[in-house]
């Protein structure tokens, strides 16, 4: 029995690293990186059905240059050096043309050296930090000015918020982003002690004691709202414990960048009503595109309750682009491809053309939204046009210099204008 | 009161003078304006409705902040949505008439923001300041507290004098003092006067209008609102403590109850047991498989639960000594190791039938919500309820322990396995039962925890190091060190945290556990006599 259950979970793990068996000889390759098990695996199987989904689609329009394409799939299961690991395995022994991959910051870190080395080609679909622009990699998420800089403007303006919480999980992606927003909190006038910076660890449930320091907080006669960058399932303990001490949306909203539809689906979503979020895509938007790609989600994961997210969406504009670039160029080559890729345009879900700029980031639009008690976002506010992804943030002073232009002559993804050199860090 | 609408609407029907008639149409072009209009005019088209219909619009005012109102796609009809026994039916708004074969695809919602809802909440409020209930009126000040303006001003000073409520006209005082102490105008020593009277209350909006006070021309005024200040302040600072010291029990408890099982398992029967956070998850999980199958009695599927967590993960617990355990008696590094295993698997299982997802445990209602004593100092009814119930199992796992024979049996085999053996104790059985009992009280805290945390395939892990330092730090092999050790930690922890975060304070508490081993390797109440050895 007990060697029975052993041999059993072994094959099962075993199944799910073993790539896809390769149809024909001659095929265009899609790698997919993303986590199938462990802590990630809630958010990032669904990038890989993504991929999936968009391979199959484009297969059945033919290929691309006369070719099919074929996804290989293997799992760094949540475990970050497997990253780089895995990386390497699908652009040597695989021979990958392109990756789609990665979620964590530090799991982009991890596949980026093996990326350089063996000049690969990866596109990663998820908002981040900033501060990084590598010519092998193309940033289809939003850099922290597309995301959380016009959440802050929102509070500010829209909302007359003159105090601000900045909570999130203890990693570099809160720890930068708040360091971001706190130089800009600051050079717009918002005093030091209205500015409240805390750090929780990842799958923290306890909030009784920082709900209450924010409920004190939040009681100084200044309106007050409460910037989130906690990640993952440490929200919904953070959301239910505000309720419970009787704070609403309407007394100290809370804007976060990390929850999205797929974390709100199957939640009770009563408690998190009126809060706000950040993205540059929202399910509920009504454009036919969007109508139409998740129409094609449902259909394709046979479920008629799966929903879409911001991800997801990145990941559609980034195939999208890249198979536009190969068309363009002719070949999958990196080089090629990488140049052909700058410039690209596509339409967003949402309305509006994303457009490839020469730091390797998108210029989409940003919206907030409210949750609504189905789990879905109500926009309330959205940019007027669309925004240029900024791969080194102006608010900090060791990046305000910098640029990143991978185009003749500069070719840098460091390049000071001061100075004007190349800092010559490899990304 | 709803007949009383009625009737005045029938009424309205019946005189039907051109002036009327003339104001329900243009109701009418409200109601039908209000359907499917942008979130930007809502709000004047609910001022409209205020003024127009005054409290008559209550019930949809209600029904709008509660996101239940829906209009007809066909003929812009507006119509609230609610379950019956899990069906989604749909009433008239007014009236409560059923709008009979309605299906999702005919209606569509009428969404509301956060703007909207802050009016919508003041205008009941303003509504309800003359309801029959005093308490209803009482909320319904307070809430005004935050938006005073003249208008409400106006209708509070009217109401004041004949409130036969003291409560209510308390909160009518210190409305109408806010207002009189922001006057510049008035004289200053009516301010002060209103100044003094807000200076006994606690309530956050006082605090709001005090600071902003601090901000005067007259420095008479400043120096008496920083008094007021410094007033209140002293009464929050010790309602702040009682609140801390309650956060702090409410860790200690959930720590009591996850560390208790543990105690059993690992303290009187020596087995390190690495499965014990997933004994806890599947407590969870049954939580959310009763919830399932009872989707209508939330409110008693706590009480089904129970039992049936106790139920579940004691068997497994049973199953695991049975078929593992038993066969490494006496070799803690292989249990270690096969426990880890047997973690695992439980943890791939519940991925696999349940998916990697978090699933949704509702709260019952009797448990959502917070006891409100004032307005700084307010216990979520959640952590009250789980203290309670933490501190009921641990008395109910002594007296097993205690004065049944299965406890006595416990801790005789605990102390002398081969003397119990010979007085003819079962001793596999007592293993097996000693097993299950720990593992069955793990599951217990499952249901406890889904009241307050994720239900995830994780869920055990977050808990399976607190355990053990619990047990350890308590003692091992002592009921009471692990009450005393849970506690402790718990109300330290919590003590600590607002000054060093929440990362730190975990930290300290692990070096002050260590050096304290270092010290007294037993724990807290170490083991004295035979048993120890």
């Amino acid at each position: 029995m007990k060697i029975k259950t052993l041999v059993s979970a072994i094959a099962l793990s075993g199944a799910t690293l073993i790539a896809l068996p390769s149809i024909a000889a001659d095929t265009i390759k899609v790698g997919v990186l993303h986590s199938l098990s462990g802590t990630m695996a809630i958010s990032e199987t669904t990038l890989k059905d993504t991929v999936l989904m968009m391979v199959d689609d484009q297969n059945k329009k033919g290929g691309l240059l006369g070719k099919k394409l074929e996804a290989v799939v293997v799992d760094p299961a949540s475990n970050w050096p497997l990253f780089a690991e895995k990386g390497r395995e699908l652009l040597t022994k695989d021979k990958v043309d392109v990756i789609f991959g990665s979620w964590t910051s530090v799991s982009r870190k991890s596949v980026l050296p093996v990326l350089e080395e063996l000049n690969g080609l990866m596109f990663y679909p998820v908002q981040y930090e900033g501060e990084e622009s590598s010519k092998n990699v193309f940033y289809t998420g939003a850099a922290p000015n597309q995301q959380a800089i016009p959440a802050v403007d929102y509070l500010m303006n829209d909302l007359d918020v003159e105090r601000f919480v900045l909570a999130g999980t203890d990693y570099v992606y809160p720890r930068t982003t708040n360091k971001i927003l706190e130089a800009y909190l600051k050079a717009k006038g918002v005093a030091a002690q209205d500015i409240m910076i805390n750090y929780t660890p990842f799958g923290h449930s306890d909030w009784q004691s920082i709900v209450s320091d924010i409920k004190k907080f939040g009681s100084a006669g200044k309106k007050t709202a409460v910037v989130s960058t906690i990640n993952g399932d440490a929200n919904i303990p953070f959301y239910k414990e505000l309720g419970n001490q009787g704070i609403s949306a309407e007394d100290i909203p809370v804007v976060a960048f990390s929850v999205g539809e797929e974390e709100l689906s199957g939640l009770d979503t009563k408690p998190l009503v009126g809060h706000l979020a950040a993205w540059n895509y929202f399910q509920s938007v009504e454009t036919d595109e969007n109508e139409a790609f998740i129409k094609a989600w449902k259909a394709y994961t046979k479920n008629p309750k799966r929903v879409t997210n911001d991800p997801m969406e990145a990941t559609y504009i980034g195939f999208k682009m890249w198979a536009n670039a190969v068309k363009q160029a002719g070949t999958t080559d990196v080089d090629a491809v990488e140049q052909a890729m700058i410039g690209q345009e596509t339409p967003n879900l949402t309305g509006g053309v994303a457009v490839m700029n020469k730091n390797h980031h998108l210029s989409k639009p940003v919206l907030i939204g409210e949750i609504q008690d189905d789990g879905q976002f109500e926009v309330v506010w959205e940019t007027d046009g669309v925004v240029a992804g900024d791969a080194w943030s102006d608010f900090l002073p060791g990046s305000k210099d910098l640029i990143s232009d991978w185009t003749a002559p500069i070719k840098c993804g460091n390049y000071n204008t001061k100075t004007k050199a190349c800092s010559g860090q490899n990304y | 009161m709803r007949q009383l609408i009625a009737l005045c609407c029938c009424l309205f029907g019946l005189l039907s003078f051109p002036i009327q008639a003339a104001e329900t149409s243009r109701v009418d072009a409200l109601f039908t304006e209000l359907a499917g209009a942008k979130l930007k005019h809502m709000e004047l088209i609910l001022e409209q409705l205020e003024e127009a219909k005054g409290e008559a619009i209550l019930p949809l005012f209600r029904v709008l902040l509660g996101g239940d109102l829906y209009y007809i796609k066909a003929n812009k009809n507006l119509v609230g949505k609610f379950d019956d026994q899990g069906k989604t039916l749909y009433k008239q708004v007014f009236n409560d008439t059923l709008v009979p074969n309605l299906a999702k695809r005919d209606v569509k919602k009428i969404r509301v923001n956060n703007k909207l809802r802050g009016y919508l909440r003041n205008a009941i409020a303003r509504i309800q300041l003359t309801a029959k209930s005093p308490s209803v009126r009482e909320s319904a000040v307070r809430e005004l507290l935050s938006k005073l303006d003249a208008s409400t001003v106006v209708i509070l000073e009217d109401l004041y004098p004949n409130e036969p409520n003291k409560k209510v006209k308390e909160a009518m005082g210190l409305a109408l003092a806010m207002h009189t102490a922001s006057q510049t105008e008035l004289a200053v020593s009516n301010r002060l006067v209103a100044i003094e009277t807000l200076s006994t209350s606690l309530e956050n909006d006082v605090r709001n209008a005090l600071t902003k006070l601090t901000q005067d021309d007259n420095p008479a005024i400043i120096k008496a609102a920083q008094g007021a200040l410094e007033q209140i302040a002293q009464r929050a600072k010790r309602f702040a403590f009682v609140d801390q010291l309650f956060f702090g029990l409410s860790l200690g408890s959930v720590l009591l109850l996850a560390s208790i099982g543990l105690a059993i398992t690992f303290g009187v029967m020596g087995v390190i047991n690495m499965a014990h956070g997933e004994m806890i998850m599947l407590g969870a999980y049954t939580t959310y498989v009763v919830q399932l199958i009872m989707p209508n009695y939330i409110d008693y599927s706590i009480w089904v639960a129970i039992p049936a967590a106790f139920l579940v993960s004691g068997l497994m617990g049973v199953l695991i000594e049975r078929l593992v355990i038993r066969h490494l008696h006496g070799r803690p590094l292989e249990t270690l190791l096969a426990t880890f295993g047997i973690s695992l698997i439980l943890q791939q299982l519940v991925r696999t039938i349940f998916s990697p997802l978090n699933r949704q445990v509702s709260t019952p209602s009797w448990m959502s919500g917070s006891w409100e004593i004032n307005p700084v100092l307010s216990l979520t009814l959640n952590r009250l309820y789980i203290l309670a119930f933490a501190l009921l199992v641990f008395i109910a796992l002594v007296i097993i322990l205690k004065k049944t024979s299965l406890g006595l049996n416990v801790r005789a085999v605990s102390q002398n396995r081969n003397m119990a053996k010979a007085m003819g104790v079962k001793t596999n059985w007592v293993d097996a039962m000693t097993f299950g009992l720990g593992s069955g009280i793990a599951g217990i805290a499952g249901v406890a925890l889904s009241q307050l945390t994720n239900v995830g395939p994780n869920l055990g892990q977050a808990y399976i190091i607190d355990s053990f330092m619990v047990v350890v730090f308590g003692g091992v092999g002592n009921l009471l060190g692990t009450l005393v050790a849970a506690f402790t930690l718990g109300i330290a922890t919590k003590f600590l945290e607002p000054t060093t975060g929440a990362v730190l304070a975990a930290i300290l508490v692990l070096v002050f556990i260590i050096l304290f081993i270092q010290k007294r390797p037993k724990g807290l109440f170490p083991q004295k006599g035979r048993a120890a050895e």
